[in-house]
């Protein structure tokens, strides 16, 4: 029998299977195909202090190896977050979830992440400072590591459950970043966010999507975000939770061999709702045919010495 | 919603641009006319939402426009081929508000789930009207498939090659109708929201992420909140849209 526990700064998740904020909702949609208790947990949408619409549409566009979105953060702020969402959520989900925040403000993320941090059905905060589609806020906080600390330090001080910062990979060095936000007190790191890219319409010779840009997903960016974990995971100290792109069991292994405590699994749920169930089934079978006993044991298990 | 493998028994040109590819397998998942299937392409991440057009115990019809490299591969597909789809995803179209004689009005590759629709009407014994619009004479499809219903259908060209000149819509004043459904392009709704007389149910098209309500990526605000095109649509009320 192969354990497929992990854990997440003193939260024991029975396997590392995460599906990743934006791509499964408040997971409603979800649980209505399969019971979603067999999750390690799940990231819920992305939650701001004020109700946001988000961009105009087309929010989505093909392209190769993955799709880009340009969503906006559209979700009903916090307040409704707390009266409704939360509630309903626990009525089809018995386990803890991760609370994704977002901000504009330090003040913002500071009242939202304090107000979730409240909540008992959430295991730990994720603060996205990543979100390629909003000005003035968002990624503005995850390029520079002064900001970065800054934010983490702010939400440290109104909460005391676990605070996971969420990373850009759309910097010149991601390394620093996190070791920043480490340095200002985060319990760990989630990374990463989706790649900035956009794509043409030939025929109308504009941007497919409205806000011209997006946030580039799906397998394309998995060695990137393998990558990126890698040199995360040398860096720092605190846990990581890898993503980009993954969407086998292989690929879970690859990122806690780089260097990830739990895996997050986001484009793929868009095309194939049912692949996080899938994934966690096979897990064993995989880890048997690579003669794992224990996921935890593989974490970082590709860096030498 | 259910993930079906349908196998392709028909895949053929209807006009130069347009395909009808009738699919065999488990449709118990579409339950209304103006529903959807999310097909999954080889090479292509994103599914592709194509409208029902017809459906029965096993079969299922789709027609769609060839205009961008997946809907081209989707045109090479041979019987026998399969095709891995979420089916019956949507909320389609309620026909209990249709009054006896509702007035069905399709633009071009819009048309396609307003034949499924008028077939339930027939069968609940209301008497709609058809109207059809076309860019030119070319363009035309279903025009025969309509009549067999024994309905009455009035087709506009823009170009005037065939029927009356000019937009579907032109051709609303004068018809009595109790309700309307319409499917098409945007500019041919607002031109229907113009004259249009009584309430009636748009079906709209955008670009989808999952279609199926997670991933917000074909939002739209409405009078009464936001509202995904997927999971909440694709068919909204009159009364609920913001121009």
């Amino acid at each position: 029998m192969v354990d497929t526990k992990v854990n997440l700064s003193g939260w024991e998740l029975d396997n590392p299977i995460i599906p990743s904020s934006g791509t499964f909702g408040f997971g409603k949609e979800f649980a209505e195909l399969y019971d979603i208790n067999c999750l390690g947990s799940f990231s819920f949408k992305g939650t701001t202090r004020d109700p946001r619409f988000g961009n105009p549409t087309p929010r989505i566009a093909e392209c190769h190896a993955g799709l880009i979105n340009s969503v906006g953060l559209q979700n009903p702020g916090v307040e409704h977050v707390i009266a409704h969402e939360l509630p309903e959520l626990g009525t089809y989900f018995k386990k803890k979830v991760i609370a994704n925040v977002s901000g504009f403000s330090i003040d913002e993320y500071a009242y939202t992440c304090e107000q979730l941090g409240k909540q008992d059905c959430v295991g730990l905060l994720e603060v996205n400072i990543s979100c390629p589609n909003v000005r003035h806020g968002g990624m503005s906080f995850g390029t520079n590591p002064e900001a970065a600390a800054e934010v983490t330090s702010a939400v440290k001080q109104v909460t005391d459950k676990p605070v996971y910062i969420k990373l850009s990979p759309n910097v010149t060095d991601i390394v620093e970043i996190a070791k920043a936000c480490e340095q200002a007190g985060a319990d760990g790191i989630s990374l990463i966010n989706t790649m900035l890219g956009m794509r043409i319409d030939i025929k109308r010779r504009k941007p497919v999507i409205a806000n011209r840009m997006g946030g580039y997903s799906g397998r394309g960016i998995f060695p990137i975000a393998l990558r990126m974990v890698y040199q995360v995971y040398e860096a720092v100290s605190i846990p990581i939770i890898g993503m980009g792109g993954v969407s086998t069991t292989e690929d879970v292994i690859e990122m806690m061999l780089a260097g990830a405590s739990a895996v997050q699994i986001g484009a793929a749920n868009l095309i194939d709702p049912w692949i996080c169930k899938k994934i966690i089934e096979k897990l064993p079978e995989t880890m048997q045919k690579y003669g794992i006993n224990s996921l935890k044991e593989i974490i970082g298990g590709a860096h030498n010495g | 919603m259910k993930q079906v493998i349908y196998t392709v028994l028909v895949n053929e040109h209807l006009t130069p641009d347009v395909c009808r590819m009738e699919l065999s397998g488990d449709t118990s998942a579409i339950t209304k006319p103006g529903q959807f299937l999310n097909l999954k392409l080889d090479g292509f991440t994103l599914r592709r939402p194509i409208s029902v057009c017809d459906f029965d115990e096993g079969r299922v019809t789709i027609l769609y426009k060839i205009v961008g490299s997946g809907t081209a591969a989707m045109e090479k597909l041979a019987p026998g081929s399969t095709i891995d789809a979420l089916s019956g995803l949507g909320n389609g179209f309620d026909i209990s508000k249709s009054g006896s004689a509702p007035l069905l009005i399709g633009g071009g590759v819009g048309i396609p789930p307003l034949y499924k629709l008028c077939k339930e009407l027939l069968a609940h014994e209301r008497k709609p009207t058809v109207l059809l619009g076309f860019n030119s004479k070319n363009e035309i499809f279903f025009e025969h498939e309509f009549a067999e219903l024994g309905v009455s259908t009035l087709i506009a060209t823009i170009d005037g090659s065939y029927g009356t000149r000019g937009f579907v819509s032109d051709l609303m004043p004068g018809i009595d109708y109790s309700y309307f459904y319409t499917c098409g392009p945007m500019p041919m709704f607002k031109a229907i929201e113009q004259v249009a007389e009584t309430s009636g149910q748009f079906s709209f098209e955008e670009r989808m992420g999952c279609g199926f309500g997670a991933c917000m990526g074909c939002s739209c605000q409405t009078r009464f909140g936001n509202k995904r095109i997927c999971v909440d649509g694709p068919v909204f009320e009159r009364e609920e849209i913001i121009w």
